[in-house]
């Protein structure tokens, strides 16, 4: 038993690691890779803002605050960044699903792709705002 | 009698779970999920549009209907589901240390449930006007 744990505890062989993200040249596939893991992350506590949305629509007092903080300057900038990081996470997983049919993987359609990822979701969520802005004026 | 060799046993073989005891669940229903993510976010994101300066009363009465409240649960139940999901492959993939990775998973389930069991709270709240 103490022998195992000594060998457990010794320290990790001097063998070579496979190599990681630092020994690439950064490449806008592998940065939309990264960011659709980024934005995941993000919406994962972006739904937070979901619940809460949900469970004060019942109370006016409840409502009232969701409704000051949504029109204040930083939850406008989480807003905002909230519904970009959905949009590029879903448009990423779009790209994904094509990728996961075995369609898409050409040296051309590839890089096709990871740029209509991201310039979609930037246009996709300013269009929004822009729309979100002129129906709302500037004070909600 | 040139049958060939298997190591698996038939049950083995039928069930498809391999060394790991889990197949491809996992893969399966985070795919899954992202499909039905597709047209549900789309929903939920024109409904909260629609919504945008309305008062308290209207919020709650369009939220509270009969299809947004359908669409809304739906949404709630396949982000979360596939939002758990996710969280366990980051863990998985960047912690290490035994126990501080069971910790975070179990965490991942707590967050991913409380979330969206409040949701979905205040949205049948909604729904039947309580």
């Amino acid at each position: 038993m103490a022998e195992t744990r000594s060998l457990e505890r010794r320290a990790p062989a001097e063998r070579p690691l496979s190599p990681h993200l630092q020994i690439y040249r950064p490449m806008l596939s592998m940065m939309m890779s990264i960011a659709h893991r980024i934005t995941g992350f993000a919406n994962y506590f972006g739904t937070l803002l979901v619940a809460w949305w949900l469970t004060a629509a019942a109370s006016p007092s409840a409502y009232a605050r969701f409704q000051w903080f949504a029109g204040s300057l930083i939850g406008r900038l989480i807003l905002f960044g909230y519904t970009w990081s959905v949009i590029h996470h879903m448009l990423g997983g779009v790209r994904h699903l094509i990728w996961d049919a075995g369609r898409g993987f050409g040296p051309k359609e590839r890089e096709w792709l990871v740029a209509a990822n991201l310039i979609g979701s930037i246009a996709i969520t300013l269009l929004l705002w822009i729309f979100i802005m002129l129906t709302m004026g500037s004070t909600p | 009698m040139s049958e060939p060799l298997h190591i698996r046993t038939p049950l083995a073989r039928v069930l498809g779970r391999g060394a790991a005891r889990s197949g491809t669940e996992h893969f399966w229903r985070q795919r899954l999920t992202a499909v039905a993510n597709i047209p549900l976010t789309i929903a939920a994101l024109a409904i909260l549009i629609a919504l945008l300066g309305r008062n308290q009363a209207a919020v709650a009465q369009i939220l509270g209907s009969r299809a947004v409240s359908i669409i809304m649960l739906l949404f709630v139940a396949s982000i979360t589901i596939h939002m758990r999901l996710g969280m366990a492959v980051i863990i998985e993939d960047y912690v290490h240390d035994d126990s501080a990775k069971l910790t975070l998973l179990m965490a991942n389930t707590f967050f991913a449930i409380a979330v969206g069991l409040t949701s979905v709270y205040g949205i049948i709240k909604l729904a039947f006007g309580l």
